[in-house]
């Protein structure tokens, strides 16, 4: 099965990085774990969401009072029930806030929600739904972004010229310079799909409204703080009067830090009729109702010199947006930067240009527009070397980013393992010989964040907390407000905790996914969790620790020059750890000394002077060997390899996971998974038509861990798991262009794709015999 | 429709429930019963998360009328563990973390429990044809594959239940 190598591993830690099971764990495999999915409240009703059939429509009224009058319906919601207020997670830019949940006048692509219902069972709130009368004036529509910015196309916001929402321009270097220095230039369009975040848990939430004015929401989402922010803003309340619990989540992957119709349109019943009121999505809901990768089309144009020295690169990027916002804007900057990675440019240059559509909004995805950005750069990457004729991997390898790299005003590389990722990649290619003919290899390279540094959702606090309470018998309490949506968050502080205060694993409780009661953080996005909480428990931890070594050195009458620790429990000198004292009596002493107050650390983490975008880089290698059936084109990957830096691992287990996951995902994302869109309307919006990876598909999923010491990182961590979701569909094209020297210039990569490309070749081939 | 008295055996309890006969087997377990271990992920059976064992046969729940499981003897993932003692299956789960998000957990151990105790000796691809109906996003089922296959070699062995 599956081969794992650790590459220059650092110092024995005592939990780091060592065999710990999921804190979780127990919970998840029991049954035991309850979702928002799960949630039954004393009382509750059940809602369902009435969504628009037509991609551009204007709603000229609403008659609800047939669906009222039916038996059991308690209320029933349009836009005119609500404050109306256009809302959006960039906050701190109103024209970017364009989404009313319940619009009040106006709908933009199929399945936008046009009412809600609550009723005493779900059927009854179904039933409901078919007797609402909407009055519709469908208006035309348009659904691609290079018609959308054409002249005279549908306005599908008011005031936007050609339906541009966003623009974003990336430049630094000497572009042109860098073009007139280059010996070669290549220039290529692609196209690349949506994805759906297709995640177990489709998107649902609880709300109960109490006539004390405050409102308790269960939901499944990546940020509670987020939603509680959001929703204060929507609802006009204070965030304080607004507790968002997300119990256990059922994935995320980037889709679920906005707000979505289940959150809203239930606290907005439930405040109507002062009852709980739970929306679950079905499937088909999540499918054409919640939010996608973004479709790109990619223009990038590459000037190198005859030797594979890389001179300068220019992209031009059309996204199509869909209906709104969402967190689309960042998708726009961020495919533009990762576009560069992991080279160095004499000069970079990027236009990207978010297009408004009649379809469903675009946004987020893991890898947050960076798999777009490799899927065009990767390939083109590989041309250039069959091109020039130079080995593709010795190319990358002489232009990648190095330790101490700079992208001017944007980024500096604190570590990066790049380099040696080549090796084990080349290793893993030599190692398998000669491949049968059916067969070929493709890799791929690429870099991300470990946490963005923005914040447009305009927070005034630290961007991550922690609070460490030791209890007498030395169980430790951590409050954090990251969020565990499976990635493994609430494991990798209780690693980073324990391991700081000298203690063990089973010692900690780790309390999140609660406004109430945990700090604010700005949750799971951007793979920040990682080094920003992790930071924020790190320091709270040390914090507490100190607290404690205070009582420690005071009665221990040691020489100054000495210094106490704590490990497995035992507080002791260091250079004499036979002497010291267990770790439960000390802190029952220190208690006593602190008038009976428990021991608290507090932490926090903003980063500060780190560029424009992230505190820090991971960097990977991918590599695919894949099959193909000539006359199907079917495609069937056989083995892969990850060569991975991301700094110092803290959560064995879940890095493994987090590899392997983020591998199945882009993988799908490069040839199975395909939302093909009819006027506007998805056409295979449930789990038999949308393809995935399912378990015969999975290749092994070998892995050589690159350690690096990352030092804005805690413990020199940095960002996994989210990265690795970026290089593979480039694999796959790599692969494809390898064995047959077909170019492939959209994915997903579908079995007629290759076909159509294999008989277009042998074609071309015979026309120029003739 | 009316309603209809429907008794139960599920992890070797007998339940009497009121239900439309209309209902699928997963809503009786979920809300009629109350265990909500087993999850549903898709209206097309096509996910895997509702996943119990019936009569030693992995079912998914949505695909059959809770009428029709009357008389059989339903296993879900929180009759896997006895007095709190887990079976080799979940061990398998924990140690090799065959699992994230959580949701498919239920369906995808209920789908491993069936499987190994029909397949004595399964190879790899044996194992991943066994739990294709179940669709796991988070983990790409390699630990998944790895935790089967190291019940079926007798890691656990002692731990039986």
């Amino acid at each position: 099965m599956n081969k794992y190598t650790v590459i220059n591993p650092h110092e024995p830690f005592k939990v780091i990085n060592t065999h710990i099971h999921n804190v979780d764990g127990w919970a998840k495999v029991t049954g035991r774990a309850a979702y928002t999915f799960d949630i039954k409240l004393p009382g509750m009703l059940y809602g369902k969401i009435l969504r628009s059939p037509h991609p551009h429509a204007n709603i000229r009224g609403i008659d609800a009072s047939k669906a009222l009058a039916l038996d059991g319906v308690k209320a029933v919601v349009t836009g005119k029930d609500t404050l109306g207020i256009k809302q959006g997670i960039w906050r701190r830019y109103k024209d970017l806030c364009d989404e009313q949940i319940l619009p009040v006048d106006k709908v933009r692509y199929i399945g936008e929600p046009v009412a809600a219902v609550a009723a005493t069972t779900e059927e009854i709130a179904e039933k409901a739904l078919d007797l609402i009368e909407v009055d519709y004036e469908v208006l035309p529509a348009v659904f691609e972004p290079l018609d959308a910015i054409k002249k005279g196309a549908p306005e599908i916001h008011e005031g936007f010229e050609r339906n541009i929402n966003v623009t974003r321009h990336i430049e630094w270097g000497e572009v042109e310079e860098g073009f007139e220095e280059a010996e070669y230039i290549r220039e290529d369009w692609f196209r690349c799909g949506g994805q759906a975040h297709m995640c177990m848990e489709t998107r649902c939430a609880v709300s109960s409204y109490t006539p004390d004015k405050k409102l308790t929401i269960y939901h499944s989402n990546q940020s509670p703080y987020y939603m509680q922010g959001l929703m204060a803003g929507v609802l006009d309340m204070r965030e304080g009067d607004i507790r968002v619990v997300a119990p256990y989540v059922g994935g995320g992957f980037g889709g679920k830090f906005e707000l979505d119709g289940a959150i809203f349109c239930t606290a907005i019943l439930s405040m109507k009729c002062y009852k709980p009121v739970k929306i679950v999505y079905t499937r088909e809901e999540d499918f054409i109702a919640s939010k996608r990768r973004t479709p790109m089309f990619y223009y990038t144009r590459t000037g190198v010199k005859k030797d594979g020295t890389f001179c300068a690169r220019e992209a031009k990027v059309f996204t199509n947006g869909g209906a709104y916002t969402g967190m689309g804007a960042t998708a726009l900057y961020l495919t533009g930067f990762f576009h560069s990675f992991p080279y160095r440019w004499k000069g970079y240059r990027y236009d990207g240009y978010r297009v408004y559509t009649n379809t469903l909004p675009s946004t987020s995805m893991r890898g947050f527009g960076a798999p777009q950005a490799m899927w065009c750069s990767e390939q083109q990457i590989e041309w250039i070397a069959a091109d020039l004729g130079l080995d593709p991997i010795e190319m990358r390898r002489k232009n990648s980013h190095q330790e101490g790299t700079i992208l001017p005003g944007q980024a500096t590389i604190a570590s990066c393992g790049i380099d040696q990722c080549y090796d084990e990649i080349t290793k893993w290619i030599k190692g398998k010989g000669k491949l049968p003919a059916n067969r070929s290899i493709g890799i791929s390279a690429c870099g991300f964040m470990s946490g963005g540094i923005f914040n447009w959702f305009d927070s005034p606090y630290s961007f991550s907390s922690a609070v460490v309470t030791i209890n007498q018998d030395g169980t430790v309490e951590l409050h954090i407000g990251a969020q565990e949506i499976g990635q493994g968050s609430n494991t990798t502080m209780a690693i980073i905790c324990a391991e700081t205060l000298g203690v063990k694993v089973e010692d900690i409780k780790v309390h999140s996914g609660d406004t109430d009661h945990c700090p604010p953080d700005l949750g799971a996005w951007g793979s920040r969790q990682t080094l920003m909480t992790g930071n924020a428990t790190k320091m709270a931890s040390e914090n507490a620790k100190k607290q404690l070594l205070e009582f420690a050195y005071a009665q221990s009458g040691l020489n100054i020059v000495y210094d106490l620790d704590i490990k497995d429990r035992w507080v002791h000198a260091i250079a004499r750890p036979e002497r010291g004292e267990d770790f439960v009596k000390l802190v029952r002493k220190a208690l006593r000394g602190k008038d009976g107050q428990k021991i608290v650390g507090r932490g926090y983490y903003t980063p500060h002077r780190k560029g424009m975008i992230s505190p820090a880089y991971s960097y990977m290698l991918q590599g695919v060997e894949v099959e193909v059936d000539e006359e199907t084109g079917k495609i069937t990957l056989m083995d892969s390899m990850t060569a991975h830096d991301c700094g110092q691992p803290i959560n064995h287990l879940g890095l493994i996971g987090q590899l392997e996951g983020a591998f199945s995902m882009a993988a799908g994302y490069g040839y199975l998974e395909y939302m093909p869109y009819e006027d506007g309307k998805l056409m295979n919006p449930n789990l038999v038509d949308y393809k995935m990876i399912r378990a015969p598909e999975m290749p092994p999923a070998n892995i050589a861990e690159i350690d690096t010491y990352e030092p804005e990182g805690p413990y020199g961590a940095k960002e996994a798991g989210e990265g690795l979701t970026n290089p593979t569909a480039a694999a796959i094209g790599n692969a494809l262009f390898h064995r047959f020297g077909v170019q492939m210039k959209e994915c997903p990569v579908r079995p007629e794709m290759v076909v159509n490309a294999l008989k277009e070749k042998k074609e071309k081939e015979a026309a120029e015999k003739k | 429709m009316e309603k209809q008295l429907l008794r139960l055996n599920v992890n070797d309890q007998n339940y009497e429930i009121y239900i439309n006969p209309k209902t699928l087997l997963v809503e009786a377990i979920r809300d009629h019963i109350e265990l909500t271990g087993t999850k549903r992920g898709c209206d097309t059976v096509s996910c895997g998360a509702c996943t119990v064992v019936v009569d030693d046969m992995a079912v998914k729940a949505c695909s059959v009328l809770a009428v029709q499981a009357e008389g059989t003897k339903i296993l879900t993932s929180e009759g896997l563990e006895v007095n709190g003692k887990l079976a080799p299956i979940q061990k398998a789960f924990l140690d090799e973390g065959a699992f994230q998000c959580g949701f498919c957990t239920s369906g995808m151990l209920m789908s491993s429990v069936a499987f190994l105790n029909e397949t004595k000796k399964p190879t790899e691809k044996e194992i991943r044809d066994g739990i294709e109906g179940n669709i796991c996003r988070c983990t790409g089922y390699n630990s998944i594959v790895r935790a089967i296959d190291s019940v079926a070699k007798g890691k656990y062995t002692e731990d039986k239940v």
